[in-house]
């Protein structure tokens, strides 16, 4: 891979402090926010509740893409099946009227969900910016423990707050297990 | 037997045991993991990796032989014209229903003991509906040209008839495939992510980080990835009940006695949740013996299933008995004909077998002892599986064979090909089961973490359900 020079100089990209429960990283976080970091991540093996709300950064725009799409979808699904049966292709078949409805309902309703579905998935991706390779805080020490055992916070080199000494500091004082320094 | 009196010691505790209390996000991470990434198979895995892929060889043949020779060489003829193919759809399809069952619907009323199945109960729905899939594909005669089925702008000026159920059937089952693979692909993600932290082969931790699309377990995403999860359980509930009404629609809209009826969606759902059920009794129990699971698929869980196929099995005898009464009460000649013909008519010892398989053998489940013991149970799942397949049997064949008129009536008999290519579906099924467990997390891991926060603090972070 080293076949062209690197231009990028690695850098101190943040700090990451590492916690044993849930409870320490949303104590830890709370502090944070309180002495005025605003650009914090926590990472987690699995989700805990009321930690994005300590962060700020609470976003419900999921379930308004997806009621969007699925409406779109079904009003689609109908609308392709009125325009095949009414205008394009009108077959009488036992002088039922063209615009039969009701039997139109199963695959309007399957478009809907269909659509809403994939905005579900592919949504939430895009709002999360993932597909994403890499990420400054992948280079950290022991961070695969944070898809295992490990509650991690991580406050990023780019906080206006921020300062290498003082941030290492705070970080020490919240009771973590580690503290480690984010070079990327 | 020494399994047994295992289980009978766990479940002798009292408190319902979801989850063994010795276990830490640490050790739920390296023991589910490392099924994947460190530990031999053992040798069960290869013998039925070895089944598997005997009956996957039978499929491929039978295939073959059908493109190169037609559907002539099924059993199906006039009036039988459905045969093996709509049978064994259904049968699957209905399968493949618990899945989403245990992994949707019990995820929105909060039942905690659909964590340590789930994964494997929408991997079952993913192989059971590519199964299902396959055999009307194979009826088509020509199946390559099964995109006819969709609406798309043609040369020949044609739109597909959108007041058919079969149509329907096409927009549905498309759409359930797509969506439980959606539901099972983001249920995965975080694993992904665990995995990939946790592999120590380059290669494995390429694949993993691939799959795992850069996921980190941010906070915000995590919002965000529960949020959409939960949508997606919620489409999918309504979705899986239109999927299998919309089945039974193939021949409720039609006017052949036995099937003209509108019991048929309630009770078309029922069965497939009850088949479904039995089928991932099938598939654990054998697994976590195997893979040393019976602290994390514990004897709870086994008895919670055993008791939804009861219910779900009662349901579905009370649709054979609607089904009698109404062959006798709307006085129509060829209702009652129908009704009294599969009851004594030539095909009446499968009708026995159905109503002793799904009628008579799960009334044992209202026995404890009977839920709780290893072996009761997978034979009852056998059993269970056995009376889905009879019931679609009983409900094709002889409904089509004898209708209105006795100078077209006939006998269906399946011939070989068609066993072969149902035994090689299960062969599929099989092989991509085993070849699942091996390869990606078969136990949701950053769920079952979740869930042991959860017993060990209480209900305190789930102001959901206080308000419940």
């Amino acid at each position: 891979m080293a076949h062209y020079p690197t231009v990028i100089e690695p850098k101190l990209r943040g700090f990451t402090a590492h916690y044993s429960t849930p409870e320490e990283l949303i104590e830890a976080a709370k502090k944070a926010r309180e002495v005025g970091y605003s650009r914090l991540d926590a990472l987690t093996p699995y989700a805990v509740e009321g930690l994005v709300e300590v962060l700020g950064q609470r976003d419900d725009r999921v379930p308004k893409i997806v009621l969007t799409f699925g409406v779109l979808g079904a009003l689609g699904g109908f609308a392709l099946q009125t325009y095949v049966s009414v205008f394009d292709y009108p077959m009488n078949i036992g002088g039922r009227p063209n615009l039969s409805w009701p039997s139109f309902i199963p695959i309007t309703f399957e478009c809907g969900v269909l659509a809403a579905a994939l905005s579900a998935l592919i949504g939430m991706l895009m709002l999360n910016g993932l597909p994403r390779p890499h990420h400054p805080v992948f280079d950290a020490p022991e961070i695969e423990r944070a898809t295992d055992d490990r509650f991690v916070l991580f406050i990023e080199s780019e906080d206006p707050q921020f300062n290498a000494g003082e941030t290492r500091e705070f970080l020490k004082g919240t009771g973590a297990l580690s503290v480690q320094e984010v070079i990327s | 037997m020494s399994q047994v009196v295992h289980d009978q010691e766990v479940s002798d505790t009292g408190q319902e045991q979801l989850i063994s209390a010795e276990h830490s996000n640490a050790s739920l991470t390296s023991k589910i993991g490392d099924i994947v990434l460190k530990q031999p198979s053992p040798k069960q895995w290869f013998v039925a990796l070895g089944f598997g892929l005997i009956g996957l060889s039978g499929l491929l043949v039978s295939i073959a032989w059908l493109l190169y020779k037609g559907v002539g060489i099924w059993g199906v003829n006039i009036p039988v014209g459905w045969g093996f193919a709509i049978i064994n759809f259904v049968w699957w399809i209905g399968i493949g229903h618990a899945g989403t069952l245990i992994s949707a619907i019990l995820l929105l009323m909060r039942q905690r003991w659909r964590t340590s199945i789930n994964r494997l109960a929408e991997t079952m729905t993913l192989f059971a509906v590519m199964c299902a899939g396959m055999f009307p594909l194979l009826h088509l005669g020509r199946p390559w040209i099964f995109y006819w089925l969709f609406p798309y702008p043609n040369a020949l000026g044609l739109w597909p008839n959108f007041r058919s159920p079969l149509v329907w059937d096409v927009f549905a089952v498309s759409t359930y495939f797509t969506v439980s693979l959606v539901f099972w692909y983001v249920g995965l993600i975080p694993d992904l992510a665990s995995l990939r932290d946790r592999a120590k082969k380059r290669i494995v931790q390429v694949a993993m980080g691939f799959l795992a699309l850069g996921w980190r377990g941010s906070a915000s995403h995590w919002y965000r990835y529960e949020s959409a999860y939960l949508l997606l359980a919620g489409l999918s509930t309504p979705l899986v009940v239109s999927v299998h009404s919309i089945v039974s629609f193939d021949f409720a809209v039609s006017i052949i006695p036995g099937w003209h009826t509108t019991i048929f969606p309630p009770y078309f759902v029922a069965g497939a949740v009850y088949s479904g059920f039995a089928m991932v009794l099938t598939i654990v129990i054998p697994l976590r013996s195997w893979y040393k699971l019976r602290d994390l698929i514990t004897i709870d869980h086994l008895d919670w299933m055993a008791r939804i196929t009861l219910v779900t099995g009662l349901i579905v005898f009370y649709g054979y008995l609607t089904e009698i009464f109404y062959a006798w009460y709307s006085g129509n000649v060829f209702e009652s004909f129908m009704m009294a013909n599969r009851m004594a008519g030539p095909y009446s010892p499968l009708y026995w077998s159905l109503i002793f398989c799904n009628g008579i053998a799960p009334q044992i489940l209202w026995w404890r002892a009977a839920r709780r013991n290893i072996i009761v149970l997978f034979a009852m799942s056998l059993i269970v599986n056995i009376g889905m397949w009879l019931e679609r049997f009983i409900i094709v064949v002889t409904s089509l064979h004898a209708d209105f008129m006795p100078s077209s009536w006939d006998m269906y008999t399946p011939t070989f090909w068609d066993i072969l290519t149902y035994v090689g579906t299960i062969g599929f099924f099989l092989t991509g089961m085993v070849l699942f467990v091996r390869l990606l997390p078969a136990i949701p891991i950053a769920e079952m973490k979740h869930l042991l926060h959860q017993k060990m603090h209480g209900h305190s972070h789930e102001p959901e359900e206080a308000k419940a």
